[in-house]
Formats: structure tokens, sequence, C-alpha cells
């Protein structure tokens, strides 16, 4: 009998992980059923970064490992994949600001949570932000930037979504290296995420998941 | 008579390297012309009030100030980034402008925009700067990524210059691609076989990386003599830079520029004995950058940022074992030289600073960003001198008066018994000159010691 595919992920035992993988495949077990495990360990993941037992590298390596099992399963996985529950959610680097490790984290967290991510880049326009809400119908917004210059950038999206009408079908979410309640309130945005596990806990919130 | 370097003692060293920075030279070499007697005095009291601060011996007759930016003079003086960063002589006025105005004990000189046509010339590709992927009004930005592959780790330990000059260089300067060719330089032996070392000089992409060298090195001297006539200048008028140059973390070399953040976390489960090897390998390296920049300049501060340690970028027994003892290594190695590192604190650094408390007394200086500065003062201030924690948000969206009670509030908690500088906490680009005023105006007001 295989080992606990979600505690072992979750414990970040690479080898482990992937091994266990292999032997369910190799039974024939049905890969969405992998997934779910893999999808409870990454839970597990973001419980212990904010509790304080798990740090930025355990997120990064439990990326990595989830990266290895994906490339596992993905083969065997029926088109379209597992449904997507969370809802949908856009993020960016604000235009003049090419920083990425912290938004790709956060976008990372956003998909193993499962939420829908659309992930614009770094150095994203105002009018890239109002275009992908309106296309998308995507109910929240999270803004990154790791410069103080992201504070002028961030204002302008707001504003941007703001006169395009669609303020109030968004919630803003902004967050980074120098971000704090002071420059969400000059920004206009709703909330302000410590981390990323803070803005998935945001966007749960925000779109009534669980 | 003097006593040789080498028979002194780290104070001697140290009391040394301050002399010097007390006596400035000019670029030719001769004792520096101040602009007035009043200029020279200013000059030797600000090096004495934060020689004071630094030693934690007496104490200063005020609490010094720095402050300490990024772009903030160049958007203060009304020009872009891209106009610092190409025409040396609107950087200097600038930078000028800026320190004339603010009048900081200490200043970082104007050495942040760097030479834009440099980089051009050899297609530097480890940033983006304004006009090369980020806008003309935005300031220069890293482009991390693993420039340094999970499998080259034994090629770094083995011979860390050849790694640097024949794989890490031509991958973050386009046009240095030629060093892939060069011959192991340790292989030139004998007179027999000796001329074929030396055959790749003679093919064209060698030849054509030396030809791009040739102009990058001419750009250099001449951005270097306009700041060089910049710090004569910045002195003469009675204002000292902070620091000599820089030197790094060995985790912050591996993890900023040559494996990446990602790479290096992912290192740090896959192969942990490797990435401690390589740092051990380089922290000699990282002593001598520091030591030799500081007895150069005849100056002994050296500025060390910190960057991938902060808190949750690594739990406190990650920070333990991989983070802190190579750090520390090499900041007793340039205590030893009379060297005082300049750690940067930027972001949050709480659960570290007790951790890099056991260093010796009144050798070291921190820029303390968003760490609780109180606790800071308890536990790494007593060893140390702290500057900064005036926040960014503030100096950007505060008022003059919120920024006046800030500082006083911080002189309040941490200049009792010396060892604090006023200073804001992690370098800007922007803020109100307003608020930058109040900062320092309020450090004057309320910093004396009585």
């Amino acid at each position: 009998m295989a080992k606990d595919l979600s505690k072992t992920l979750a414990d970040l035992k690479e080898d482990e992980a992937v091994a266990i993988v292999r032997e369910r495949l190799n039974a024939g077990e049905d890969p969405l059923r992998i997934l779910d495990d893999a999808s409870r360990a990454m839970e597990t993941v973001g419980k212990r970064f904010s509790s304080g037992e798990y740090f930025i590298p355990d997120l990064v390596y439990s990326g990595e490992i989830l990266k290895s099992i994906n490339e596992l399963v993905k083969p065997k996985l029926a088109k379209g994949g597992a449904a997507r529950k969370g809802g949908k959610v856009i993020v960016g680097t604000v235009a003049g600001d090419i920083h990425d490790i912290g938004k790709d984290i956060v976008v990372f967290m956003l998909d193993v949570s499962g939420f829908e991510v659309y992930d614009l880049g770094v150095d994203v326009p105002a009018k890239k932000f109002v275009e992908k809400i309106k296309e998308s119908g995507a109910p929240i917004v999270g803004l990154s930037g790791f410069l103080t210059l992201a504070y002028d950038a961030m204002k302008q999206t707001v504003q941007a979504i703001k006169d395009a009408g669609l303020r109030d079908k968004v919630k803003i979410m902004i967050g980074g290296g120098q971000i704090t309640d002071e420059i969400t309130k000059f920004t206009g945005a709703d909330a302000y995420g410590k981390d990323a596990v803070a803005g998935v806990t945001l966007a749960r919130k925000w779109s009534g998941a669980k | 008579m003097a006593k040789k370097w080498e028979e002194m003692t780290p104070d001697e060293k140290q009391e040394a390297l301050f002399a010097r920075w007390m006596a400035p030279k000019d670029p030719a070499g001769n004792d520096l012309k101040y602009q007035s007697p009043k200029a020279e005095k200013a000059f030797k009291e600000r090096i004495t009030r934060i020689k004071d601060a630094i030693q934690m011996k007496k104490l200063p007759d005020r609490v010094p100030i720095f402050v300490a930016p990024s772009f903030f003079p160049v958007y203060y003086a009304g020009i872009t980034p891209q106009e610092a960063m190409y025409d040396y002589d609107k950087c200097r006025m600038a930078f000028k402008k800026f320190v004339v105005d603010f009048e900081p004990d200490g200043n970082l000189g104007a050495y942040v925009p760097g030479p834009g046509k440099f980089f051009e010339i050899l297609d530097y590709k480890l940033y983006s700067w304004p006009g090369h992927g980020v806008p003309p009004e935005q300031s220069y930005q890293c482009n991390e990524s693993e420039y340094m592959t999970a499998g080259e780790y034994d090629a770094l330990i083995d011979d860390p210059s050849n790694f640097f000059s024949n794989t890490y260089l031509p991958r973050v300067f386009g046009k240095l691609g030629g060093f892939q060719m060069l011959p192991a330089l340790t292989g030139i032996l004998e007179i027999y076989g000796v001329a074929i070392n030396f055959i790749p000089f003679g093919l064209p992409p060698v030849q054509a990386t030396y030809k791009a060298l040739f102009e990058a090195g001419a750009e250099a001297l001449k951005w270097m003599g306009a700041m060089g006539a910049w710090n004569a200048d910045i002195t003469a008028a009675g204002f000292p830079l902070i620091a000599a140059g820089f030197t790094k973390a060995p985790f912050d070399v591996i993890g900023d520029t040559l494996r990446g953040t990602r790479g290096i976390m992912v290192d740090m489960y896959r192969q942990p004995d490797k990435l401690l090897e390589a740092m051990e390998r380089l922290t000699p390296l990282m002593i001598k950058m520091g030591v030799g920049t500081a007895k150069l300049v005849g100056h002994p501060v050296i500025f060390i940022p910190l960057h991938k340690g902060a808190d949750g970028f690594l739990s406190d027994e990650q920070f333990k074992k991989f983070y802190w003892p190579t750090l520390k290594k090499v900041m007793m190695g340039l205590i030893a030289e009379g060297v005082v590192p300049m750690p940067a604190a930027e972001g949050h650094w709480d659960s570290r600073l007790a951790i890099m408390s056991d260093l010796p007394k009144g050798k070291t200086l921190w820029m303390i960003d968003q760490s609780n500065i109180a606790n800071a003062k308890k536990t790494i201030g007593k060893v140390g001198c702290l500057f900064g924690n005036v926040p960014s948000d503030l100096l950007v969206v505060g008022t003059p008066e919120q920024v006046k009670d800030y500082v006083k509030n911080l002189i309040d908690t941490c200049a009792k018994g010396g060892g604090y500088i006023v200073s804001n906490g992690a370098f800007f680009d922007q803020a109100k000159p307003e608020n930058v005023h109040a900062m320092v105006d309020a450090a004057r007001e309320y910093g004396a010691y009585k």
C-alpha cells in the first residue's frame, strides 16, 4: 500500500512523493484523485506558512515538487483537467515595475488554491488590467509592486479601473515590499496582503469560496 | 614612527582608516583644498560625529543624520533616471543639489545611476535600465534568472574566477561571449607549448570581446572621472560619503546574481552541502573585496546590502545554517582589517537581529528599515550603531508633522547612550521633499546630546 501522498508532499519529501505518484499511476489510478491529494497537501503547506512553520523556500520547494508531479500526471489526464472552483483572479506587477518573485508566488498559491488566475506578467499598463477585467469578468484584481515608484502606478491603475466604470465590480488587493495600510489608502485599493497566503485569504473572502 | 599595517591591531587599523577618511585627497592625490575653513570644520565635525556613533565609546555632539536615497535626488532635481545615467554632468548636478539642499552628515555619493552607455557597450543583461526595458522615468531593475545552473556548483567551487570569466560573465554581458573561449591562465607554465595558451586571443570572437572591453573601459574611466570630481567637490564643501564601496553576503552572491531566488531556495533542499561549500569558497573573496576597496579609498565603511535573509525568506533555522555563518565570517574578516561593515537590513529582519548580535562592540553600522527599532536597539543595537527606520511610505504620503513626530520618537527610543543615526530606512526613489527636510530638521532639533 502506497504511503499518504498528501502528507509526504506537505512534508516536502520530494523523492518519496514522486515515487508514490509513479506507483499510483502505474496501478492505473485516476489521475484526478492524485491531483486532489496534491491539492490537499498544498492547503496544508499554505496553513503551515500562515502559522509560521513554513517560509518562502518551503513554498517554492513545494511548487517544484508539484511541478514534477504534474509532469507525471499530465499525460494521463483527460482533456480539461481539474475544475477550478475558486473563481477568477487577475494578477500583475504594475507599470514601470518588473519585479516578479513576489507576484509569481502569489500566482502560484492562488493557482494551487483552485483559483483561475490570469497572470498579466510585469510592467503591466493600467489599461491592460481594465481590458482583462472586461474580457474575463474576474471580480478580483491583485496589483504587485516592489518599488516605491509602484505606489503611483497602483494608484493610477485603481483610477483607470474606476474611470472605466468597473470599480464596483472588482475587489482590488495590493502587495509588495514597501506596501502598508497607509499605501492601501493612498492607492484606493481595498486591502493589502502581507504575503501570498494573505492574498489567498483575501481572494477567498471576496469570492465567497471556502 | 608609524606602525606597519601588518603590525597593527584591528582597533588600530580602524583608527588608521578613520584618520585617512578625515584627511581626504583630491583626484591628483594631493591634500584636498576645502571651499572654506567653515567647510573643513563641518567635514571634520561630521566624520567625528559618525565615528563616535559607530565606535560607541563616547557620545557624539548630536545624533548624526544620513539621507540614503536611491533615485530620489534625480527626481528631486527634475531630471529622469535616463538623463542621470547618460549625462554624467546632469547626474552630478542632481546629486550635488540633493546634498547641498538637505545637508546630511553622511551621503552615498552620486554612484546610484551608473553609466548607461557603459551598460549599452557591453549589452548588460542582468538589469533593465531606462530606455532599455523600463521607461525613461523609472530606475533600473534586476532581471533575476538562473545565470548559474544547478549542476555548476563544482565548477564554481573549483575555480570561482574562471567560472565568472568563462561562464557567468558571458551570460550576463552579451558582448563578453568571447570569454567562453579563454584559456585557463594557470596552464601558462613554461616555454614548451606556452604559445598554445594564447591562441584564443587570435580568434575573432575573443578579439571582438576585447574590442568591446576597451571601449567599455574607456567609458567606465570617463564616468569615474566625473564621480571622482563630484566626490572632491562635495567633500570640499564639507560633506563626507558614508561608504567606500561594498561587498556581499555569500548567500546573496549566489541567490541574487548566480542561482536566483528560486534556484537557491530549491538548492537548500536538493543540494545543501554544495551550496554551503560554495558559500565558504566565496567568503575569503568577499572579505578581500571589502578590505581592498576600503584600503584603496582610505575610508573604513563598507556597505553590505542584505537581501535573501530577511524575515519570511528563510526560517530562523535556515538562516542560522545557510545565511549567517558565512556572512559573519565576512564581517569578522572585515573587522579584523579595521573595516566597518555596514549591512543594510531592508524590509523586516526582526527575528534575525538577535541572531546576528554575536559581534564585537563598536565595529558595525546597521541600516534598519521596517524592523521594530526598539527591539533592534536591545539586540543588535547593543553591539552596533543603528541608522534608519524612517519609513518609505511616511516619506511619500505622510505630512512633515508626522515625519517630525516619528523622528522625535525614534530619538527618544534609540539615541540614548549613542549608537544611533537618524535616517530613512530603505533606499528610496520617491518622497515629498518637505518630508525629507522634516526628517533632517527634526534630527537637528531633538538630537543634541546634553
